[in-house]
């Protein structure tokens, strides 16, 4: 075909025309503009009135004020309240991330009862009346059978007027079994009452110590009061306080010490001792308290001496000798030193022997009772409360040992080891537990050996979740009737975990109800009522804001106007009161125990040689591993150097990678005597030879797509070890093995 | 931005953040994606992809164990102003003006409607304090609740970075303006991460007021540049002639040093 001038136009205008008529260059704009507009589906907050609501957080232990913006009816902003003492305007990552908690898809939006398989997270709605008569019918069938004490009651917090209410409803109902998830707390509590002989809570006056050993505690990763910790630290900068931080690993607290002292895993409290034993073989300790204010110093100088030179010490923990004289030199002659332990955010106590060792270098000093020492504090009572009525069968069941062994002959000084009841319900030992209630704790992600804590919930018959997210222990419940969340509910907050004052927030409902959930405390109270007779007169209260009133009524009036109540003036009690011991001193020998088992190292599982190497948890300040899963802003902050994808990152020594054939990235399986799991490694300088160190808090298979099925919980891979002498839980690790994927 | 107003003496806004303090618990960048309504997706571990207008990096000394020593360095924008007040590198670039100095505070603005996400300024950052929305924000049911009226969300295709809060010195302004007041108190003013730091690492404040704790800690030579007086302090990549408004303190000198090596932002690199 020729091409004429005429066929060249035809053939050009009917290009133009075919484009034109195309979708393309119309799709091309369209995305254009698409890309670079604003669009409908884009949000458009509505404004509205701007207030701030005062509150007190719950989200963990810490209890910061926090002050919340409204916008109209909406939550739009969680800030620190600056006049609130322990937070002073600071706030954590996880509180700050509150209002995804609040209105986030993990609500629980209804009471439910399970549908299909446990776990399954299949349910069916019910109503509140329908809800609560079906669990009260439960409940009053064991009742009925002369059964209450196989009932048991879990909750995180030990302290506060809705633990005192569940421990008040399973005492009428006749249970002994009212528990709290273990914690380094009753470690301490058992420190306490064994070498000060005081039934009370530790405290530590960090603002004036001005010597910190801490033996592996993470008191900037949210050991005790995150927030208050974070700010003592700063003081300490200021104040040029020293801390000496002992771990395995680089943590962020170590990396903020003014020393990193690496330690093998597991013998913190041998180097407490070898500590102890330079101040006593050096005469560097404190006479005037050692002479006339101790009992016991002999044993525990003969038990230390015998075992604990710096040469043994050394061997065992891995320390210098030069080290360990010159920390115990350092120690003895700083104005305030002071020793403290828990490992990480404290989330497993740890062997009792530990806190004895740690605990008897502050005696060693003299810093008890004093400022920048630890102090002996009383604990918050709910005092408003009369004693509740108890019938026959309440006698009865209460007179029964409990399922976790507390106060049993073998364990007479602990408050409360949940930790063993897996254990006892693998054994039916004392009795079965037909029915649990879980308050406000994710026992089967949030403790070591999930497996078993697994197969413990699955003996249970029936489980009652308060839950107000769907958690993990929440998913394997029969019925969950859902808590209000953290903003919608009153619920007084006492500051423990370490402070050393007196000081009781208020934490006070920020927006209304989102969803068609009831406080727990009223819960609890329609419960008992329902049941009737001495339960419901022991729980009279017409809802829980009389009842929590009635609590707190010498200090009501001032909670409700400035938030909080604090004892500023508070001083612990003088040397020669102190010490409610027999000898009516402090007490070296720990009330008669063998000092030589105590201080034996906790050994850990699977010591069969076909292990190399040693997996230890770390707690990352940027990562929640409590009863609260992390929310997406949480997780958004997490290293890539910790989470890749849905895949963990180990922390590795690069020496030991490299011996092992590993480099920065590679793909592994992380091999434990409980199991398998898929991981990555990064190498890191900032970790001892040997040892595998991975976060806890991850691999969670509740709650959300930001969260779910990413990385692996380190519970899967370590188990719960006893400890002997006390029956806390002493897990640090596990013997491990990496191998190539 | 040119519109804040007349409004007292012209600021130059900054910080100074103590790096001796910071504890690298991240509680700023969450405060910060709280107040300014940034997004978030399933999966955040692509940092190249993740928005984070202040980003806490991790800096080691490169030594061995047991000699590691690691230290967290908070990265907001550097607000920089460069050799002379507004030649901030993507300032500069910016072919829609979507990014402009503000000559009254001292703050680089970003107007989202006016960006068409060329992505010039993101070359042009040397601090990698710029992020590209590649996707449009989704919240999931029932979170746009929290979100906060006075920033807008933006959209995909747009670029978006740290703006020292600026719908707080507007509400500031606005606030003390009603009450007859031609000037602001330090307090008055403060961004979302200073205001939530646990460790009290961050301060902000007017660098040119000499009643502002910024001002009296980083000492800047304002004849020099801004450089700081105060032996202590330091800024990022000094050697660009930048002239940021964001002053670290640090009493380590591998620190004072690494800061030099501009990799250290490279995301790649150090990115915790």
């Amino acid at each position: 075909m020729k091409i004429d001038r005429r066929s060249f136009l035809a053939m050009s205008v009917g290009g133009a025309v075919g484009t034109a008529l195309t979708p393309l260059p119309w799709k091309i704009q369209d995305d254009l503009a698409i890309w670079t507009q604003m669009w409908p589906w884009t949000p458009f907050p509505p404004d509205g009135e701007n207030t701030y609501v005062n509150s007190v957080s719950t989200l963990c232990g810490g209890g910061c004020g926090i002050t919340v913006r409204k916008v109209g009816e909406r939550a739009v902003k969680i800030e620190g309240r600056e006049d609130y003492p322990t937070n002073q305007g600071g706030i954590c990552n996880l509180c700050a991330s509150g209002l995804q908690m609040l209105y986030g898809p993990t609500r629980i939006p209804y009471p439910m009862k399970r549908l299909g398989e446990r776990g399954a997270n299949q349910w069916v709605r019910l109503s509140w009346e329908e809800a609560i008569s079906m669990v009260a019918e439960q409940l009053g069938e064991i009742r009925q059978a002369g059964q209450p004490e196989t009932v048991a009651c879990l909750s995180t917090r030990p302290y506060g007027s809705m633990p005192a209410l569940l421990k008040r409803f399973m005492t009428a109902y006749g249970s002994p079994n009212f528990m709290t998830t273990p914690s380094m707390m009753d470690a301490y509590d058992m420190t306490l009452k064994r070498m000060h002989g005081v039934d009370g809570r530790m405290g530590f006056d960090l603002e004036n110590a001005d010597y910190v050993l801490s033996f592996g505690s993470g008191l900037i990763e949210g050991w005790g009061n995150t927030v208050h910790m974070i700010r003592i630290n700063s003081k300490w900068k200021d104040t040029n306080a020293v801390l000496k931080q002992i771990e395995p690993r680089l943590s962020n607290t170590a990396a903020k010490a003014d020393q990193w002292i690496p330690i093998l895993p597991g013998t913190e409290g041998i180097l407490a001792l070898g500590i102890g034993y330079v101040i006593i073989k050096e005469s560097l300790y404190d006479y005037d308290f050692v002479n006339n204010f101790s009992a016991g110093f002999d044993e525990f100088r003969r038990a230390v001496l015998s075992g604990y030179s710096p040469g043994n010490v050394s061997k065992q923990t891995g320390v210098d000798q030069s080290t360990i004289v010159a920390l115990a030199r350092e120690f003895a002659r700083a104005r305030r030193p002071l020793a403290l332990c828990g490992r990480g955010q404290g989330t497993v106590p740890g062997g009792f022997g530990e806190y004895v060792a740690v605990h008897a270098l502050n005696a060693l000093v003299g810093n008890i009772n004093r400022p920048g020492g630890a102090w002996a504090m009383p604990r918050p009572e709910m005092d408003g409360w009369l004693e509740p009525v108890l019938d026959a069968p309440a006698e009865a069941g209460l007179a029964k040992p409990r399922l976790d062994g507390a106060g049993s002959a073998a364990f007479p000084f602990a408050g409360q080891l949940f930790n063993r009841v897996p254990v006892a319900l693998k054994a039916g030992e004392p009795y079965p537990c037909q029915a649990l209630l879980v308050y406000d704790a994710n026992p089967l992600f949030s403790m070591p050996g999930s497996g078993m804590v697994r197969e413990a919930l699955q003996q249970i018959p029936f489980i009652l979740s308060f839950a107000s997210h769907m958690d993990e222990t929440a998913m394997m419940a029969d019925i969950i009737l859902p808590n209000l969340s953290h903003l919608e509910r009153w619920e007084d907050v006492p500051v423990t975990e370490g402070f050393h004052r007196p000081m009781l927030g208020l934490a006070q409902p920020v927006v209304d109800p989102q969803f068609d959930t009831l406080h727990a405390g009223d819960t609890l109270l329609q419960l008992a009522a329902a049941l009737g007779g001495t339960v419901a007169a022991s729980l009279p209260w017409e809802n829980y804001e009389a009842c929590l009133k009635e609590a707190l009524s010498p200090r009501w009036a001032e909670l409700e106007d400035r938030g909080y109540w604090i004892d500023e003036n508070f001083t612990p009690d003088d040397w020669s009161l102190a010490f409610p011991t027999v000898s009516g001193k402090f007490d070296f020998a720990v009330s008669g125990a063998d000092l030589k088992t105590l201080f034996a190292m906790t050994a850990p599982q699977g010591d069969d040689g076909s292990y190399n190497l040693k997996l230890i948890p770390y707690d990352s300040v940027r990562i929640a591993n409590g009863a609260v899963g992390s929310p997406p802003f949480l997780i958004k902050i997490v290293s890539d150097k910790v989470l890749k994808g849905k895949t963990v990152l180990v922390e590795v020594n690069p020496e030991t990678a490299r011996a092992a054939g590993f480099g920065e990235g590679d793909q592994a399986v992380l091999k434990t005597p409980l199991g398998d799991a898929a991981v990555r490694v990064h190498l890191s300088d900032g970790l001892m030879p040997g040892l595998v160190a991975m976060p806890r808090g991850l691999g969670h298979t509740a709650y959300d797509r930001y969260l779910a099925q990413k990385g692996v919980n380190a519970n899967d891979l370590i188990g719960s070890v006893e400890d002997t002498a006390s029956g806390l839980d002493a897990t640090w690790g596990i013997l491990a093995s990496l191998v190539k994927a | 931005m040119k519109h804040s107003g007349n409004f007292g003496k012209p600021k130059r806004y900054g910080m100074v953040i103590d790096l001796d303090k910071c504890t690298g618990c991240g509680a700023c960048m969450v405060a910060c994606m709280a107040e300014n309504n940034v997004p978030f997706k399933e999966d955040e571990s692509k940092k190249l992809d993740s928005i984070s207008w202040l980003q806490v990096y991790r800096l080691t000394n490169g030594k061995p164990y047991p000699d590691a020593e690691v230290c967290y360095l908070p990265r907001p924008c550097q607000h920089c102003a460069g050799k002379h007040e507004g030649h901030s590198p993507c300032v500069s670039v910016c072919p829609a003006t979507a990014t402009d100095y503000d000559q009254q505070t001292g703050i680089v603005s970003q107007i989202y409607t006016r960006c068409f996400g060329c992505r010039y300024c993101m070359g042009a950052c040397p601090y990698h304090a710029r992020h590209f929305n590649w996707w449009d924000p989704v919240w999931p049911k029932g979170m746009e609740k929290y979100l906060n009226p006075d920033v807008s969300a933006r959209m995909r295709g747009i670029v978006e970075k740290c703006n020292f809060c600026f719908q707080r010195y507007q509400k500031a302004t606005e606030k003390a303006h009603a009450e007859g007041r031609r000037d602001l108190e330090e307090n008055e003013y403060q961004t979302a991460c200073t205001q939530a730091c646990p460790a009290g690492a961050i301060i902000f404040g007017d660098l040119n007021n000499p009643k502002h704790a910024v001002h009296q800690i980083a000492k800047p030579n304002l004849k020099k540049g801004g450089q700081p007086q105060n032996p202590k302090a330091f800024r990022l990549l000094e050697e660009l002639e930048t002239n940021t408004k964001v002053y670290y303190l640090s009493s380590k000198q591998w620190v004072q040093d690494a800061i030099h090596k501009p990799h250290l932002l490279d995301q790649k690199e150090a990115h915790h």
